[in-house]
């Protein structure tokens, strides 16, 4: 089937919400190539579940695609119409299946060496609707403050190597009560600025007392959730036939009710726990993975205002299988690992934070939990400078955001 | 004209590579008009000439190996084996960016379209099977040793003209110690697979034939390759261990190695991903080592290191960094390779675009045979 054969009643089986969008904007969505309409509906299939700013978004990019003329639609169009699709992607149900669709479309592209036309057709199509629909700048400016190496000693670990030239490094912060300090300063914020999912804290370990107006997410209370899907992991391993795309497709069929997180949460944040220890590789074995996954797609999809990440020690690498396997005993831990893999961490945080909008303003703090180091980087922070003063975290904060 | 068509970040990487191997190891620029005229300077007949490739796998970037900040993580690379060699700056890999189809396209000197991860023979011909029909050589002049089962068909094309019993006989030294200590716990961090993958591991039948190879081919009882595989730490020094006595007892013309630590990159631990660097840093000068011990392989023989592909880089949006090699970014695409042996100009740096489709009909005019259907051309600056 091709887009311009869609009708309403094929999507009778999307969420009201996304439903309703759909309709309305059926008549652009029929224009459009077949080598893009599935990657959209892909989005706008769990609109129900997106956060805010995602929604916004996709209400934004509609509109606008509606508003195109037939020659622009051509000129915005053209690449991805010169993607030759085969009869087996004609055929499929990618009304209904269309992150499957896109999965075996990106398997296509790459066997017939069209990787390459797609991802510039996208970047251009990405670029144009940027250009031509501004994301408007946050209420406030952003911060995002990462917490490395808890657990680990100082070392002779570079700490930081990469985010030093853009900021302030502290050699002589007092570490006291800096958790505490660091969570003070976001609820703060959260409560001054009360918008739904604006104000996150992801711990890669057990969450540290903090007020309920922030987002939290954490590695060890969705520990039941990681081993409901372990098992399986296991179980379908083990089918016969099943190879890794089976595997992925699988995983992608997965509701929260499967792993029991309709139970922990409400729907848009089961939603984003599910797809991060779905989608993301090494976030079900490796802590440190998950805080660092978790941190990039809240920053990629909520578009927070802040974000705590706070890194806990990883367990040691053990072979892939036994990782894999619900863990019967307590795993000896890696924290030296997990600071060299914290602070690549922290490093990711800060870009995918200026991939946002308001960036120039933003703000971001790094710190060494339990130690007396620290990054700040911030309008105000003069880049490239060292400081071996005594100071505090609260100080740090003051000058920096 | 390929030259021509670089990508601007390929040419920019080319060029942080040469300026920082000029600076930090003192090598000179290379050019296309003076090729090195191997046979001459060699004096190694082609009848005598042995290759060993090494795949620098899975999958390194430049910020963790050549580039100023990554240096640290190879230093065999950079201060024992690049003033040796001959060091081409920009391998540019076309093709699928998934370590079996990448590898088997290598192999082949064609971008195989094969399924990456089903067990699949490549579609053209393998550098194994021209070598063994056009110089008529036995199969066991032609070995591969692959890091996972799912290697398992890289020695041999489904092609009609070539294919079955023509290729290199293929050894996966993990199949051969999970046969010989049957699942012993002991041994599983020699054991762990692909990691991005890892529950794929379809199983080579035989380990009668399995062990046999052990016994016969490697003059190694059980119990010592059981015993010296305690000592090891990764799938990947088993498979050097294995390499070497497989150079020491067979010594056989063409040698191909795989590495694939690297990979865990795909769990998302940066700590581990470099770990993994700097061990195949060391395993290769442990290879090139056993070159120079080895009389079979001493002074006659050529070394080619290179990746199969790089990792998606830290600015690219869609990607998430060193994880993964999915966006088919530039970084991702663009490599290395290092060449080195008897007649190979040391210290020098090239910088021109080379496919990963070359290194075929290079071995090809180098040990004289044609790779008739590969779609690269030789590198003339090491022939």
């Amino acid at each position: 089937m091709l887009p311009n054969q869609l009708k309403p009643e094929q999507f009778s089986g999307y969420p009201p919400l996304a439903r309703k969008l759909v309709v309305d904007k059926l008549p652009v969505l029929q224009t459009l190539p077949l080598s893009f309409l599935p990657s959209l509906l892909r989005e706008l299939i769990e609109y129900d579940y997106k956060f805010t700013a995602e929604r916004f978004a996709l209400d934004k990019e509609l509109t606008h695609l509606a508003t195109l003329s037939p020659e622009q639609r051509v000129e915005w169009f053209s690449d991805f119409s010169k993607i030759k699709l085969n009869a087996t992607l004609e055929r499929f149900d990618w009304v209904n299946q269309p992150a499957q669709f896109v999965e075996q479309l990106s398997s296509h592209l790459w066997t017939t060496h069209q990787q390459d036309a797609f991802r510039k057709a996208a970047t251009d199509y990405f670029n144009r609707l940027a250009n031509a629909v501004p994301a408007a700048d946050p209420e406030i400016p952003r911060v995002c403050i990462t917490i490395v190496g808890q657990g680990a000693g100082a070392g002779e670990y570079p700490l930081f190597r990469k985010l030093r030239p853009h900021g302030a490094y502290y050699t002589n912060v007092d570490p006291k009560n800096g958790v505490e300090a660091l969570l003070a300063f976001a609820a703060q914020r959260a409560k001054a600025h009360p918008i739904p999912f604006a104000h996150w804290y992801i711990d890669g370990g057990n969450e540290a007392a903090h007020d309920p107006s922030l987002t939290s997410v954490s590695y060890a209370a969705l520990e039941p959730a990681r081993n409901l899907l372990l098992a399986r992991v296991q179980k379908q391993s083990d089918s016969p036939g099943m190879g890794p795309e089976n595997l992925r497709t699988a995983m992608a069929a997965l509701r929260p009710s499967d792993l029991q997180l309709d139970k922990m949460a409400d729907p848009v944040l089961s939603r984003f726990d599910l797809k991060v220890l779905t989608e993301g590789s090494g976030t079900q074995i490796f802590s440190t993975t998950f805080a660092q996954w978790a941190a990039r797609e809240a920053l990629r999809r909520a578009q927070p205002l802040t974000l705590i990440v706070r890194f806990a020690p990883r367990q040691r690498q053990r072979p892939m299988n036994e990782m894999l396997a619900v863990a019967k005993q307590i795993v000896e831990a890696d924290p030296a690992g997990s600071l060299v893999d914290a602070d690549m961490g922290a490093y990711y945080n800060w870009l995918n934070q200026q991939r946002l909008t308001g960036a120039a303003k933003s703000s971001f703090i790094a710190w060494f939990e339990g130690h007396e180091t620290a990054i700040a980087i911030g309008p105000a922070v003069p880049r490239g400078t060292v400081s071996n003063s005594a100071v505090s975290l609260q100080q740090v904060l003051e000058w920096t955001v | 004209m390929r030259n021509s068509s670089s990508h601007p970040v390929m040419r920019q990487l080319s060029r942080n590579r040469r300026d920082f191997l000029r600076d930090a190891a003192g090598l000179a620029l290379g050019s296309t008009l003076f090729p090195s005229r191997l046979l001459a300077r060699s004096g190694v007949p082609q009848k005598d000439r042995k290759v060993v490739v090494i795949t620098f796998g899975g999958g390194a970037r430049d910020q963790e190996t050549f580039a100023p900040e990554g240096q640290e993580n190879i230093p065999n690379l950079m201060n024992e084996l690049i003033p040796q060699s001959s060091f081409f700056t920009q391998v540019v890999n076309r093709g699928i960016l998934g370590h079996y189809v990448a590898t088997a396209s290598l192999a082949t000197g064609v971008y195989e379209t094969i399924n990456n991860f089903a067990s699949l023979p490549p579609e053209s011909p393998t550098v194994f099977e021209y070598f063994r029909k056009d110089l008529r050589r036995p199969s066991s002049d032609a070995w591969v040793v692959a890091p996972s089962n799912g290697f398992n068909r890289i020695g041999e094309s489904s092609h009609r003209s070539y294919g079955m019993g023509q290729g290199a006989r293929v050894i996966l030294p993990k199949h051969l110690l999970s046969a010989a200590t049957k699942g012993s716990p002991d041994y599983e961090h020699l054991l762990r697979d692909n990691y991005e993958t890892p529950f794929f591991a379809p199983e080579v039948a035989g380990n009668e034939v399995v062990l046999e190879q052990l016994r016969e081919l490697l003059k190694l009882s059980v119990n010592d390759f059981r015993e010296h595989a305690l000592t090891l730490s990764s799938p990947d020094e088993l498979s050097v261990y294995i390499v070497r006595q497989l150079m020491k007892q067979v010594a056989p013309s063409l040698l191909w190695i795989t590495m694939h630590d690297i990979d865990i990159a795909h769990a998302g631990a940066y700590s581990l991903y470099v770990d993994g660097i700097r061990r195949t840093d060391r395993l290769c000068l442990d290879v090139w080592k056993a070159i120079q011990d080895e009389p079979e392989y001493a002074g006659k023989t050529t070394l080619f290191i290179l990746p199969d592909f790089g990792r998606d880089s830290d600015e690219d949006s869609a990607g998430n960094g060193f994880q993964h090699h999915r966006t088919g970014d530039a970084a991702s695409r663009t490599t290395w390779m290092m060449a080195l042996g008897p007649g190979i100009r040391e210290g020098v740096v090239h910088d021109r675009r080379v496919d990963s489709t070359d290194l075929v009909p290079t071995i090809g005019a180098m040990m004289g045979f044609s790779a008739a259907l590969s779609q690269g051309r030789p590198v003339s600056e090491v022939l």
